[in-house]
């Protein structure tokens, strides 16, 4: 669709060579070329694990294959999207779009305000060409018909010049620009946006501040000082499941929220419904059980309380889970699993059988020794290192149930839902949304729009003469001609 | 479960009516005309007969489901086949195609065959991710593409095997009749140019979907990859057609192309992917 856009410019000896460059580089061939690259550099990326999308899958990638894992990682194949290849291909891309559709903006415009070419000696030479014998008001009616269907004129004696379908080249030249806009849109929210991830436990409250977050990635230009102030409270989460299949059919998130304003509000977040406060977005991403223990020692001091959030393993929400109490003399860790209906599999033991809390059941081993908490190493919370600890205790336990070993006691109070909330600031996305959707008019415009010229010439003796020519689309121009006579002879 | 099984039905007969066309249909490039004609409207009214249980048994299957049935590979193959069958009856309305009846029926058939052996999952409700109007929009965007594109191809592919014959010599005996080279080359790239801008829609509405229901509108998902991927190509082909001029062989060839990338992002990232758009049951 971008065409002729060799700009001739005379040869000038000095910056001749950038010139070249230039020219090389915006002519129509080089961008063609580029598209294609685009197009089979993006295959990499979708074939090998990505790091942004999923880092476990490549850090298994380099258990499996070291050698190649390391060669792929230094082509930057694990992150191909922001990999300097792939960047420079677009960039390149862009910057030749730039070139083309700039001056062809400019050109178009001028062509827009400019009249229709004069009417050509010989008319028969041209497209859809009749002559017949007319009736001296032959003009006049023509230029009705013209303006009625919106052509651009240019009167002339005894002739007149038709234009119309500038939109083709509107729609081409809107659909190129727009994405850029969508370019732009991109850049933007890589630039200024933020995401992270947060857990909260039913009852718990997530107050939007940097310590607040699980994870956290910023924009290369912003910062923790860029979080607005809001608030969720989790007050309930309701998972509903198919009873036959398992399925999961709706997760419901109640929470209250208080924003900038400090209006309190009760709203309900759902997989597609997101909540907004301002430019962020929260989005319910994954659930699972915290339970909620108490540990105490042999004299009955608490040393731990509290909800810790177990990871589910399957779709049943079979969880596992670690309870590390650094302030027990020694350390203890529970290494723990949770099932919210326990079932007895006579292979794999303790199972879950379905999502919801109608039987649960908190497994876990006791080890006594050294966490390896102070060693700087971060550790899984869900994980414990017992390399240097040893298991004094195995056993399960129903809600509301305690546990005594050697040393101290364990309570398992209650079982509460945790949500993951993903927290999403993306202020470059409503550019590239209406780049999107402009792209898209841009196009549609692009290949359905038709130019097409339509002249009329009556001389001194009302012999009247008409022809056209069409870029493309020649048949229908044929069918408009038709119409175009009999508007002329007067025939409705 | 009544409902469905009169969807299962339609679907057996829809396999027996595609197994008839072939043969109706191969009579036809061998017998004289007005025989071959006959054979040939019979054959385009059983296409007819099909494309209407096929969507009978489509519309059951959403009833007996309680959502527009697009939740798995199943009921996307099903649709796929539908929407494939309506563009050449669409087509068939304006061009004479209906030498195409013969790899149209193939074609249809192995799919539904594919779904009904190996894609088959019982009716089932939709994960909270799928719950949203986009499902409808999105889905049904991408789905019109892909039997348009396929549409394009198989016309792309005939006259890449045409042209070989015509350099070799001459047309087979059975192919005597089908249009010219220029008109299958025209008909392809107007196919493409007409249903481009769907397909750009799908992408979009994806996105917009992706950005309420996943929290950003474009991740590189290998789904969201192959879409751009097979955008791209699409993109190129049109350009390589309007703006460089390229024509008959090349333009077929990259049609092809840009048709496999569709095709690949359908299989392949369906069956053996990891994104996000991998529901459970395929």
């Amino acid at each position: 669709m971008v065409s002729q856009m060799q700009t001739e410019v005379p040869e000038i000896g000095a910056g001749g060579l950038a010139r070249f460059a230039w020219r090389q580089l915006t002519s129509m061939r080089t961008a063609l070329i580029l598209l294609m690259m685009l197009g089979l550099a993006a295959i990499p990326g979708s074939l090998l694990p990505q790091r942004p999308q999923n880092p476990m899958a490549v850090r298994q990638y380099f258990l499996d294959q070291p050698g190649v894992a390391r060669w792929i990682d230094m082509a930057g194949g694990f992150d191909v999207y922001a990999s300097s290849w792939f960047s420079a291909i677009y960039i390149l891309l862009f910057i030749s779009l730039i070139g083309c559709v700039l001056p062809r903006t400019f050109e178009h415009f001028k062509a827009m305000r400019a009249l229709p070419p004069v009417t050509p000696k010989n008319l028969e030479r041209l497209e859809a060409h009749s002559a017949f014998v007319g009736d001296g008001n032959d003009l006049e009616r023509a230029e009705k018909w013209l303006r009625k269907n919106h052509f651009r004129l240019r009167i002339q004696d005894g002739s007149i010049s038709a234009e119309k379908g500038y939109v083709r080249e509107s729609g081409n030249l809107l659909f190129h620009l727009s994405l850029i806009l969508i370019l732009i849109g991109v850049s933007v929210g890589s630039l200024f946006g933020m995401k992270g991830s947060a857990i909260i436990t039913t009852g718990e409250r997530f107050i939007n501040l940097a310590t607040s977050y699980d994870s956290i990635d910023y924009g290369k230009l912003t910062n923790e000082t860029s979080l607005n102030t809001f608030s969720i409270k989790l007050n309930k989460f309701v998972g509903t499941y198919d009873p036959i299949t398992n399925i999961p059919l709706d997760y419901s998130a109640f929470v209250t929220t208080i924003d900038e304003l400090g209006n309190k509000r009760d709203q309900v977040i759902k997989v597609n419904s997101p909540l907004t406060f301002g430019t962020s977005r929260v989005y319910l991403q994954a659930n699972g059980y915290s339970p909620f223990v108490t540990v105490r020692d042999e004299i009955g001091n608490v040393t731990f309380q509290g909800a810790v959030p177990f990871l589910p393993q399957d779709t049943n929400l079979r969880s596992i889970g670690s309870i590390k109490v650094p302030e027990a003399t020694p350390q203890l860790g529970f290494v723990s699993s949770f099932v919210p209906t326990y079932e007895r599999d006579p292979q794999l033991g303790a199972i879950s059988v379905y999502p919801l809390l109608l039987e649960p059941k908190l497994l876990f081993s006791i080890w006594e020794g050294d966490l390896g908490l102070d060693t700087g190493i971060p550790q899984s919370i869900y994980k414990i290192d017992t390399s240097s600890m040893t298991r004094i205790a195995l056993d399960s336990l129903a809600p509301g149930k305690s546990y005594s070993f050697k040393g101290g006691s364990i309570t398992f109070e209650k079982v509460e839902p945790w949500i993951n909330l993903q927290i999403v600031r993306d202020p470059g996305k409503s550019y590239s949304l209406i780049g999107g959707i402009l792209a898209l008019l841009g196009l549609l415009a692009s290949l359905f729009g038709r130019r097409r010229r339509i002249w009329i010439k009556v001389d001194a003796s009302g012999r009247a003469e008409v022809a056209g020519l069409a870029k493309t689309n020649a048949a229908a121009l044929e069918e408009e001609m038709v119409c175009f006579v009999s508007a002329i002879k007067g025939e409705k | 479960m009544g409902v469905f099984a009169l969807s299962f039905f339609a679907h057996a007969f829809e396999t027996a009516w595609a197994v008839k066309v072939p043969a109706e249909g191969s009579n036809a490039r061998t017998m004289d005309y007005t025989k071959a004609d006959k054979a040939a409207r019979i054959a385009t009214a059983l296409m007819l007969l099909g494309f209407i249980l096929l969507l009978v048994g489509v519309i059951a299957r959403g009833l007996s489901n309680g959502h527009v049935p697009w939740g798995n590979m199943y009921e996307f193959s099903i649709t796929g086949a539908l929407t494939f069958t309506g563009a050449y009856l669409v087509a068939l309305r304006k061009y004479d195609l209906r030498w195409l009846g013969l790899f149209i029926s193939l074609a249809v058939l192995l799919t539904l065959g594919t779904a009904i052996t190996l894609l088959y999952r019982d009716s089932a409700p939709l994960v909270p991710a799928l719950k949203s109007t986009w499902l409808v929009i999105h889905v049904i965007a991408a789905i019109i593409s892909g039997g348009v594109f396929l549409l394009s191809n198989v016309i792309a592919g005939a006259y890449l095997y045409l042209d070989s014959r015509e350099r070799a010599g001459g047309r087979p005996a059975w192919a005597t009749r089908l249009p010219s080279l220029e008109v299958l080359d025209q008909l392809s790239y107007r196919l493409v140019a007409f249903v481009f801008p769907l397909w750009t829609f799908a992408v979009i509405a994806g996105a917009i979907w992706a950005e309420s229901a996943w929290g950003r509108y474009w991740g590189w998902d290998p789904k969201e990859t192959w879409a751009f991927i097979t955008w791209v190509a699409y993109a190129a082909y049109l350009h390589a057609r309007v703006t460089v001029g390229w024509k008959g062989r090349r333009a077929a060839w990259l049609c092809l192309f840009a048709g496999s990338t569709f095709l690949f992002n359908y299989v392949y990232v369906n069956v053996w992917g990891t994104g996000k758009h991998t529901y459970s049951g395929l």
